[in-house]
């Protein structure tokens, strides 16, 4: 009976498990999803990493590549971001181009990387005005059960931290390029921006780390990305109204939280050997 | 029949002289500039102009009808070349906070589409779009739960606070936050940032913001009974 009510008043079965602070996954409202993080898990990428947040999986591969800089900002490397959402992921998508969350997303991990400047794009010159690193972060989803934009912000740390790039020389004089595969060099990443999201459920709830189930009956939705004890971004594009406690609130989590996830990434980033 | 706000130079100067760190710049905008479209404005804060259209409740294509509410849509044209992820994200922030503004309830199966036209964007390019968007509605008057406005704020390096920053200090700036809030209990609709900042410089920041949000919507509310005082 129970599952009927869930396909046809799927509102209702929510508010009477939320009436009694908990969520029908058997989770509090504040309480998060089991992460599981592999990090280095494809070999021909120069940085990888799987994570799974609940049902959620999102694999991020980072492949570098060689090209001249732009005129305007000779020392500048390109960092390029690229979320796909295929059908394979959920119903909700459909083959082709990407579609508006698709690159909603995109777009928001490029601000993520301008904002926090955990890889500042001058780290990726190898001889200004001649020769910068590309790299083409490639986040696939491979099952979403809501909450992705998280789950794709630990992927892209995690994956740029586990990057190591070949040492590229250029020779001043002929301009030929050489390549040193026996160096390996680890990208410089600064910082450990860690993303929290919590939704608006019914006008007045806080639920943390949503389910697909949950975001799609929420009234609205915010992102907290915090880095150490800064924050990085708050993203609250419209839905519901929230007073500025509840908000207050939402960033006192997401400090705790970022920690807990930096602490994931560290500990997962020591088990690997390269 | 457009109605024009009377902004005296003598006025526009004296405010552009005081223009402190902690006041918003000048705002003029003129309602139903356009004859085609059901409510449209231009909103101009300082330098940066937008031109706003707003077209429904009308027709919806069935792929994006909703049985029990309004499809509500938003197109954000860029001042040159093609929508890019960018745009679509900025599309997407504005289609969301109006989305919560208006009353969608009321008219299930039919479309509301709001056309936002990047006229000039010299700073606080977002909180400009909004309340154009916003002034558009009301002259369309498509019915709303409330009003929205929005407010920007560049925190520079040395942590100091300028309200609704121009380009040159939004491009210095180590952290620029966009709040909106409603008209009815103040609360925050959307905020958007970009940078790093702390906590205690996201407190200020909120809190002169909403204090500056109260001048726009009187605008709101001038220019509105100016235009129906005309038409009367």
């Amino acid at each position: 009976m129970a599952e009927e009510i869930r396909i046809v008043q799927p509102k209702e079965y929510y508010k009477r498990f939320l009436e009694k602070d908990v969520r029908p996954d058997n989770r509090e409202l504040a309480e998060f999803r089991p992460v599981v993080l592999n990090i280095g898990c494809v070999t021909t990428a120069e940085g990888s990493a799987l994570i799974k947040i609940g049902n959620t999986t999102v694999i991020c591969g980072v492949k570098a590549e060689l090209a001249k800089p732009d005129a305007d900002q000779p020392k500048d490397g390109f960092i390029v971001p690229n979320v796909e959402l295929p059908p394979l992921c959920s119903s909700n998508f459909r083959p082709g181009p990407p579609g508006e969350q698709a690159q909603v997303l995109s777009q928001t991990m490029a601000d993520v990387i301008a904002d926090s400047q955990c890889l500042l794009s001058e780290s990726l010159c190898i001889c200004p005005g001649k020769l910068v690193w590309v790299l083409h972060i490639d986040l696939v989803c491979l099952d979403y059960d809501g909450n992705v934009m998280d789950a794709c912000m630990v992927a892209l740390v995690s994956a740029l931290r586990n990057t190591v790039l070949p040492k590229v020389t250029v020779d001043e004089e002929t301009g030929d390029i050489q390549t040193d595969p026996t160096t390996r060099v680890p990208l410089q990443v600064t910082c450990c921006p860690v993303a929290t999201t919590f939704i608006v459920f019914d006008n007045k709830l806080l639920l943390v780390d949503p389910t697909r189930e949950e975001e799609s009956m929420a009234t609205g939705a915010v992102t907290i990305v915090t880095e150490g004890d800064n924050l990085c971004s708050i993203y609250k594009p419209g839905g519901t109204p929230l007073t500025e406690n509840q908000i207050d609130n939402c960033i006192e989590r997401a400090f705790t939280h970022g920690r807990e996830v930096c602490r994931l990434i560290e500990d997962t980033l020591l088990s690997v050997d390269r | 029949m457009a109605a024009f706000t009377v902004v005296k130079k003598e006025d526009l100067e004296a405010q552009q002289k005081e223009e402190s760190v902690q006041s918003l710049r000048c705002i003029t905008s003129e309602l139903g500039p356009l004859t085609q479209p059901d409510g449209s404005a231009v909103f101009t804060q300082g330098d940066t102009t937008a031109l706003a259209a707003v077209y429904g409740p009308a027709d919806v294509k069935i792929s994006k009808e909703l049985i029990d509410r309004a499809t509500v849509e938003v197109i954000y044209k860029p001042k040159v070349g093609l929508p890019r992820p960018v745009d679509r994200k900025l599309e997407r922030i504005i289609k969301n906070t109006l989305e919560a503004a208006i009353m969608a309830l009321n008219h299930p199966r039919s479309l509301i589409s709001i056309v936002i036209q990047e006229t000039e964007s010299l700073g606080a390019n977002l909180a400009c779009c909004v309340n154009a968007a916003c002034m558009a509605l009301l002259d369309a008057a498509v019915s709303m739960n409330f009003m929205v406005a929005a407010v920007s704020a560049a925190v520079t390096d040395k942590g100091e606070i300028i309200l609704d920053p121009v380009s040159r200090v939004e491009d210095e700036a180590r952290a620029v936050l966009t709040f909106v809030f409603d008209s009815v209990d103040k609360n925050i609709v959307t905020v958007i940032t970009s940078g790093q900042f702390s906590q205690d410089e996201y407190k200020k920041c909120l809190y002169l913001t909403k204090q500056a949000c109260d001048n726009v919507f009187s605008f709101y509310k001038d220019s509105l009974s100016k235009k129906l005082l005309k038409s009367a």
